[in-house]
């Protein structure tokens, strides 16, 4: 009884391995079809670009210049090994950097070709049009799940009369509406760890931004769970720029359209080599890239 | 290759203009409330107090509004409060030590560390007498509740730490509850407890041990925050070596938690230096020096400014007091200095 | 099909035991009988509070705790003729100068430590922490006689303030107008006296919000103002009423302090801007220097109503703190 049990679950993982890995062909030419055919409609904005950006951690220089655009309605990976600077990048995006009280930068970040970082600018609207996931899921305790979605209204005070409809529709476009319709009132505690991290996805996706940033959105999470959040990528690529960090290779191949390589040589960490996804994985112009796509260090 | 590095920049960091903004709602907030209080009903301290809070929450919503919409505005507004808040809490402070020092030197002469007041009364001038007396009945007691609680807080401590028996949590809870006891209660227990069965006398012996009750829950607290804080590579290469857990703790732990130790010291007596209540209750106050804690009442510090306060009325009696409190204070923050410095060092 | 499975054993998980050595149970006990001291004084307090004070409480029963009288009738040889303790209106005063306490110290300690955790940093955060654990020990002697000297003045102002705006409300009326040593101003000494503990339990609890929280909040666009109204009070509210529970502890037992500002006078007195009250600590000092014997027996029995009411406030704060105030550690 035990044995056949067993046998049951390793084949169930099994398939959804294999789904995963036989997917990135079509998402991807799906991913490039639909660039070719949007580009850069009116909610979309002009994307996000950086010219020259550094970071610091006190007297330590964790990245350097790193100019970077990010076409509006694009997937971009931005991968390489830990301390590489490429988490400390993206949160230069949105201005969570300077959340650690020795950060310091320098360069620019151009959203919608304006600076984020202008004195005046108000960061909290910039946090609103660039959205944020975490590598670690972190719905609020104290909400309920429709409270969680909804979470981001409350906090930027921000009014919205069908809020009905906006819950349905972000949880929908996280894929999540479905498991969790009848228990909107339940805590988001109750939800597994991939249901959490999808939580968090539709929790950015309410207040509307034009840009979503993922941190390492699927590390803590089973190939399952990833697989779904990958599905979730390629639908929201549809309306909105999207950045996402990733260890993984696999991964970066099968949701991006550009990848970005980052590499520390023991010094600041820099941005390597930015192209296509395909190109970067079938013919890298940087010795460096190569090595690390093809599974040489890293 | 040479690369030209920027220089790091916070451009979220306040700038030139902000806090120049910042400034000029501060002033424009004192320019209110000085014209509120020339102009209309409100006067005193107290009015230019309000109306500069209320003129500084007013400006502050108005102009992060007009700048930046209601959200900000009303941050702006929690930030005023806690601003204020802290100013509040620290007022009081600025007060009382200011009070304390220009008052309290008029008590004071080098006659006092010589001098007891069996021959003077407190209204005598005061090159009269002294708290020579006071200061060696508060140094015995003090010393005596050292003794007894010192190792009753450390074995405590080390149960919390290093037994972590089945009741360490309830014994966590008692230590607390512990603190809570109200001093004159302390006093009382003491009184019923020993005085009035046994040695039906007032002594410095009793006035310590009621403050050993008062002390024990503050060194048993800060011993287990600071063994908390010995590493326990330190504790398991200990019993890996072979020690036992006896000559582990006494041999490693604590010889580690060395200074932490003394820190618990030193707030125990910052703790019970200036406790007056369960003093006026079991070690009476004597105004002559008297250096055996077993026998007749002992004087203290808080005894000696509590008898010049409440008998005198004459100038003299006040500057006494004062006096004896710039003592007291001056070896609170003597103490408090060295935990700071103490605890500030690396643990160990 | 009809193999028989071997049958597995699952052998007994052996229990690995070491034979503490002699020196090491000798330590054992030894720390254990010290950690026990807690438990063996507060006993100890308790019983002998009780034995001293029992009897008064078994002849008053419950007149003790409502009723408002503490007379002793005594005829000319001395022995006492007739007695009634109560210490109803001690109960109220205490009530109400801790209450007062609370309401003015909690809401500024709470502030005071979100400005300690989320505005201020670097040296300015240092010094003021530092400088609010030097306030925090203070002897109460300096926080009475500062409060009658320097604060009462400015405290009997705002009293006066407060009573001709809001006189229409009972507890802010007066029957003639004395202002000074009210109930108000030794509540608000209280409130100081509590602030800087209430400050540090506050700012320890906030800092232990978990910060992949507080991120998220500030990731969606939150101003500090919505992050903290949705991560810490949510996180910290248990510890924080856990806080206030202790400081009301503090201000229900403080002798010296009340005794210097307020003019303890044995009379219910719900007025809290007029100049007379008391609570039951202040009552045991001021009785003790002229009670006899049996009067002293009835102080024993008001130490210990003091003893058990500030053990059952202590507790609920513990449970408090350590129920929501703990959670991220």
């Amino acid at each position: 009884m035990t044995n056949s049990h067993n046998v049951g679950n390793d084949d169930k993982d099994e398939t959804q391995m294999t789904t995963a890995h036989a997917k990135p062909a079509s998402l991807s030419s799906v991913a490039s079809a639909r660039t070719q055919s949007q580009p850069g409609t009116a909610l979309l904005g002009t994307g996000l670009e950086t010219r020259g950006v550094h970071a610091w951690f006190g007297k330590k220089h964790v990245l350097s210049d790193v100019t970077l655009d990010f076409a509006a309605g694009t997937v971009t990976a931005l991968i390489g090994p830990s301390g590489c600077g490429k988490s400390t990048f993206l949160r230069t995006l949105n201005r969570m950097h300077e959340f650690i009280p020795t950060a310091a930068m320098a360069g620019e970040v151009l959203l919608d070709g304006k600076d984020i970082y202008s004195p005046g600018t108000d960061v909290t609207k910039i946090r609103l049009r660039v959205g944020m996931v975490f590598q670690k899921p972190n719905p609020f305790p104290s909400m309920t799940i429709g409270e969680n979605v909804l979470s981001g209204l409350k906090l930027a005070q921000i009014k919205r009369s069908n809020t009905d409809e906006l819950l349905e529709s972000c949880l929908t476009r996280a894929g999540l509406w479905n498991e969790v319709k009848d228990r909107l009132g339940e805590h988001g505690g109750a939800l597994s760890g991939g249901q959490q991290q999808r939580l968090c996805i539709a929790r950015s996706l309410a207040v509307e931004p034009q840009v979503l940033l993922m941190d390492e959105p699927c590390s803590a999470l089973d190939p399952g769970s990833t697989f779904r959040i990958e599905e979730t990528i390629a639908d929201l690529a549809k309306t909105m720029t999207i950045v996402i960090v990733t260890h993984n290779m696999q991964q970066a191949a099968r949701v991006s359209d550009y990848t970005a390589f980052f590499l520390s040589d023991g010094g600041p960490g820099e941005m390597i080599e930015a192209a296509p996804t395909s190109r970067i994985f079938s013919a890298p112009q940087d010795k460096r890239t190569e090595d690390y796509v093809t599974g040489r260090f890293g | 290759m040479n690369k030209v590095i920027p220089t790091p920049m916070k451009p979220w960091q306040p700038s030139a203009l902000d806090k120049l903004e910042d400034l000029l709602l501060i002033v424009a907030a004192f320019g209110v409330a000085g014209a509120s209080v020339k102009f209309t009903g409100l006067n005193g301290k107290l009015g230019f107090f309000f109306s500069l809070f209320f003129a500084l929450l007013i400006l502050n919503f108005g102009f992060h509004y007009l700048k930046r919409g209601t959200a900000a505005a009303k941050d702006s507004l929690l930030q005023v409060l806690t601003v204020m808040a802290i100013v509040i809490t620290c007022i009081p402070i600025v007060s009382i030590v200011g009070t304390v020092v220009s008052k309290g030197y008029k008590g004071l002469h080098w006659g006092i560390l010589t001098k007891d007041m069996a021959l003077a009364s407190v209204n005598d001038p005061i090159a009269n007498g002294g708290l020579l007396h006071a200061l060696v009945g508060t140094i015995l007691m003090v010393g005596g509740a050292l003794i007894i609680s010192f190792p009753i807080g450390v074995l405590t401590a080390l149960y919390l730490t290093e037994i972590r028996g089945p009741l360490a949590r309830p014994i966590k809870f008692l230590v607390q509850a512990m603190s809570g006891v109200p001093s004159i209660v302390a006093g009382l227990f003491i009184l019923s407890s020993l005085i009035y069965p046994v040695t039906k006398e007032l002594s410095g012996l009793m006035g310590s041990l009621a403050l050993t009750i008062l002390m024990i829950p503050t060194i048993a607290r800060t011993s287990e925050e600071m063994l908390h804080l010995i590493p326990n590579e330190l504790r398991e290469a200990g019993v890996a070596l072979g020690g036992t857990q006896w000559r582990t703790v006494a041999g490693v732990v604590l010889p580690a938690a060395k200074s932490g130790l003394v820190t618990a010291i030193i707030l125990g007596i910052a703790r019970i230096i200036g406790e007056t209540a369960p003093l006026l209750l079991v070690s009476g106050g004597g105004d002559a020096l008297n250096v055996n804690p077993t026998q007749g009442a002992m004087g203290s510090l808080p005894y000696y400014i509590w008898k010049s306060f409440l008998t005198g009325g004459t100038p003299e009696a006040f500057a006494r007091a004062w006096g004896g409190m710039l003592v007291l204070l001056s070896f609170i923050f003597i103490l408090f200095g060295l935990a700071r410095y103490l605890s500030g060092r690396k643990v160990g | 099909m009809s193999i028989v499975a071997p049958v597995k054993v699952i052998p007994e998980a052996r229990e690995i035991t070491t034979k503490p050595r002699l020196s090491d149970q000798v330590f054992r006990i030894i720390v254990t009988i010290g950690g026990m001291a807690s438990l063996v004084i507060l006993g100890l307090i308790a019983l002998f509070l009780s034995i001293k004070g029992g009897h008064i409480l078994l002849e008053e029963k419950f007149g003790f705790i409502t009723g408002s009288a503490w007379e002793v009738i005594t005829d000319e040889s001395g022995t006492i003729s007739q007695s009634k303790f109560g210490i109803g209106a001690m109960l109220i005063g205490t009530t109400l100068s801790a209450v007062i306490a609370i309401l003015v110290g909690v809401p500024i300690s709470v502030l005071s430590a979100l400005y300690l955790t989320f505005y201020a940093n670097g040296r300015v955060k240092t010094f003021l922490i530092s400088v609010i654990d030097l306030m925090a020990a203070f002897p109460s002697l300096l926080f009475g006689f500062w409060g009658f000297f320097v604060f009462m003045s400015s405290a009997e102002y705002w009293a006066k303030l407060i009573n001709k705006y809001f006189g229409f409300i009972p507890i802010f009326d007066v029957p003639t107008p004395i202002f000074e040593r009210s109930p108000f101003i030794a509540g608000l000494v209280l409130a100081i006296m509590i602030i800087p503990i209430v400050t540090s339990i506050s700012r320890e609890i906030f800092d232990q919000t978990p910060l992949d929280r507080v991120q998220a909040a500030y990731a969606l666009g939150a101003t500090k103002l919505a992050m903290i109204n949705a991560v810490v009070i949510p996180y910290g509210r248990g510890g924080i009423v856990g806080g206030a529970m202790l400081g009301l502890g503090r201000a229900m037992g403080e002798t010296v302090a009340v005794y210097t500002v307020l003019n303890v006078v044995y009379q219910v007195n719900w007025q809290v801007l007029f100049g007379a009250g008391g609570n039951v600590a202040s009552l045991i000092l001021l009785k003790f220097g002229e009670a006899g014997p049996y009067e002293v027996d009835a102080l024993m029995a008001a130490g210990l109503i003091l003893f058990l009411l500030t053990l059952m406030v202590n507790a609920i704060a513990d449970v408090l703190i350590n129920r929501f105030g703990g959670k991220g550690k």
